[in-house]
């Protein structure tokens, strides 16, 4: 059964461009293209230097966002959302260029969906934050919960504290980074993009990892299925470099101890095999 | 889905039913069935000598659709009674909440077992809770419905933990609520969210030691499971440790005992538990806003990881 030997050795992976191609291609909110502007069509026009409040403590979700969402059709491009209160799925939708503050905390399924903005949140984050992200930034000064970044594609999704389990589960894009520790199957079934865990990263990291990268600063606690071990190349260092000073963590990284970790494509999904050879590969 | 909460005092006492009513309220989207509490009250108003039994003679449903019920439940209240005192059980005093649920303060000489097995024997008849610092209270209804019912607000006490439960797998009824107590140890009661995979086979193993199952919840064999180790002489962080190893499935539990609180979450990390801890309390729940209805500053929490198990004193 030549050719059907079980490698360990990674295939060619090095820094690659993040534009999606054929069927997939999609066209994203960028900063440098003042002629597409909001790329989305049906954005509004905001003034980043016309700012406003929201006092969430007596509003629930629905209210919240129905503010935020009229504010932003009154031109308001700076907006504060005081006592969340950890309310869930504040921020949700929002395909637009808005500088977001949130101060205070935020529940499940917070900031899911952006398109465009900026945004900090003050405080915590519960599970499923930034799920589905296109584009933008979302900047957590404290710990986020599980799924964190779930099948985002585009955009920095940051959290300087820890994050739980499965964060950027079907990552297909983008890019996450945990200034401290991340739990179990973190990048599982990851696709494309770049994570950075700068403490330790939990069980089966990247397990069936399609694509993507994985940068973990402190001790991986054990590898999933098919993610394997890969060299660090200029390019890498450069890119952590640049995108942790982005941050303010770039104190946080140590070159000299940073792990790359990448698919090993050896899964059922990289070759042609009948399933009976499949198994023998597996 | 099933909401968990649970707050332990670390400095003293606090109106610990009210705390666990708002935490379970804020949690009612997780599932409005059922609601219930095991509230633990100040160990030195512990009467070393005297236990708290907490019963039902009827599920909910059954006392207000139930044909003759009513004579039924008064039929099932002598009969405990009198079996209690076959067994020379000193009842000091007997509270009728309503017309399914009591509360008994009594002493007693003998073995828990062996009352528990003989008031259990009697048709319809099924008890919540034994032990010198615990009340276990489970009803139908939201938190508020639950807590109003049975008076829990002006509760004083160290820890609790509650359960707001969607259900699932098992019916709708007192039965099959949480929290469960671990019969027929004293004080140690266990709230869990999640499916445990290898519950018959489990359960099987643990019938054929003797141990008894009032339904067909799968979190109940988290307590009984939790039993079977107290009685082999386990302390409780060995047992929990030794629960996620053995239990099947994807679960986060909370479990009580007279002066602690512990957790414990499943390796794959696949239900959610919130955490804040302070010098003053610890607090867990399956969301940060149940947590955030008993403090009144900003807090810092975080999320436990896969497969660790946590316990905290009293």
């Amino acid at each position: 059964m030549a050719g059907l030997e079980k490698s360990n050795e990674p295939l060619k992976t090095e820094m690659r461009s993040e534009s999606l191609l054929g069927r997939t291609q999609q066209v994203f909110f960028s900063l440098d293209n003042n002629e597409e502007k909001m790329a989305q069509p049906f954005a509004y026009e905001v003034d980043f230097s016309k700012s406003a409040e929201i006092d969430a403590e007596d509003l629930n979700t629905r209210q919240i966002n129905s503010k935020l969402k009229h504010l932003l059709t009154e031109g308001y491009g700076t907006i504060t959302i005081k006592n969340p209160g950890a309310k869930h799925s504040i921020g949700v939708g929002i395909l637009n260029r808005l500088n977001l503050k949130i101060e205070g905390s935020l529940g499940y399924f917070g900031l899911g969906l952006l398109d465009g903005p900026n945004v900090t949140v003050e405080g915590r984050v519960g599970w499923s934050c930034g799920e589905n992200m296109m584009s933008g930034t979302v900047l957590i000064k404290k710990n986020a919960g599980s799924t964190f970044g779930a099948a985002i594609r585009g955009g920095d999704l940051v959290c300087k504290g820890d994050v739980g389990a499965r964060t950027g589960i079907d990552q297909k894009g983008g890019t996450i980074i945990a200034g401290g520790n991340t739990g179990a199957f973190s990048g599982f079934m990851m696709q494309r993009g770049r994570m950075v865990v700068l403490g330790d990263a939990g069980n089966n990291l990247g397990d069936s990892m399609y694509d993507g990268t994985i940068y973990v600063g402190g001790k991986i606690k054990s590898l999933g299925a098919d993610a394997v071990e890969s060299e660090t190349t200029e390019s890498d260092e450069k890119w952590l470099t640049d995108k942790l000073t982005l941050y303010g963590l770039v104190d946080k990284l140590n070159l000299s101890t940073i792990k790359k970790v990448v698919s090993g494509k050896q899964l059922w999904n990289y070759d042609s095999l009948e399933p009976s050879e499949k198994k023998l590969v597996l | 889905m099933c909401g968990i909460a649970g707050v332990i005092h670390r400095d003293g006492s606090s109106k610990i039913g009210e705390e666990m009513s708002f935490m379970l309220q804020a949690m009612k989207h997780r599932g409005p069935d059922s609601t219930g509490f095991a509230l633990y009250c100040e160990r030195d108003n512990i009467d070393s000598e005297q236990y708290v039994m907490r019963m039902k003679v009827a599920e909910t449903h059954e006392a207000v659709n139930g044909y003759d019920i009513h004579a039924k439940m008064e039929d099932r209240i002598k009969s405990v009674q009198s079996r209690l005192s076959e067994l020379k059980v000193k009842v000091s005093e007997v509270e009728k909440i309503t017309e399914y649920a009591l509360r008994y303060t009594f002493t007693c000489d003998g073995n828990l077992r062996q009352l528990a097995n003989y008031v259990e024997d009697i048709e319809g008849v099924e008890i919540l809770s034994i032990g010198k610092g615990l009340e276990l209270v489970k009803d139908l209804g939201d938190a508020k419905v639950v807590s109003d019912l049975y008076s829990l607000k002006s509760f004083n006490g160290t820890h609790a933990i509650g359960h707001t439960r969607m259900a699932t797998e098992s019916d709708v009824d007192i039965r099959s609520a949480h929290p469960y107590w671990a019969y027929p140890f004293a004080d140690v009661s266990v709230v869990h969210n999640g499916q445990l995979t290898n519950y018959w086979s489990k359960r099987r193993e643990l019938e054929r030691k003797g141990h008894r199952f009032m339904s067909s919840c799968d979190s109940e064999l988290i307590a009984v499971y939790i039993a079977d180790k107290i009685e082999q002489g386990r302390n409780l962080e060995d047992s929990m440790l030794q629960s996620v190893e053995e239990l099947d499935g994807v679960f986060t539990y909370l479990l009580a005992t007279s002066d602690s609180l512990g957790m414990a979450k499943d390796t794959m990390a696949a239900k959610p538990m919130v955490l804040f801890e302070s010098d003053q309390l610890v607090a867990l729940a399956s969301e940060e806003v149940a947590i955030r209805t008993i403090m009144n500053n900003e807090i810092d929490t975080s999320d436990p990881y896969d497969g660790e198990v946590r316990v905290w004193q009293a």
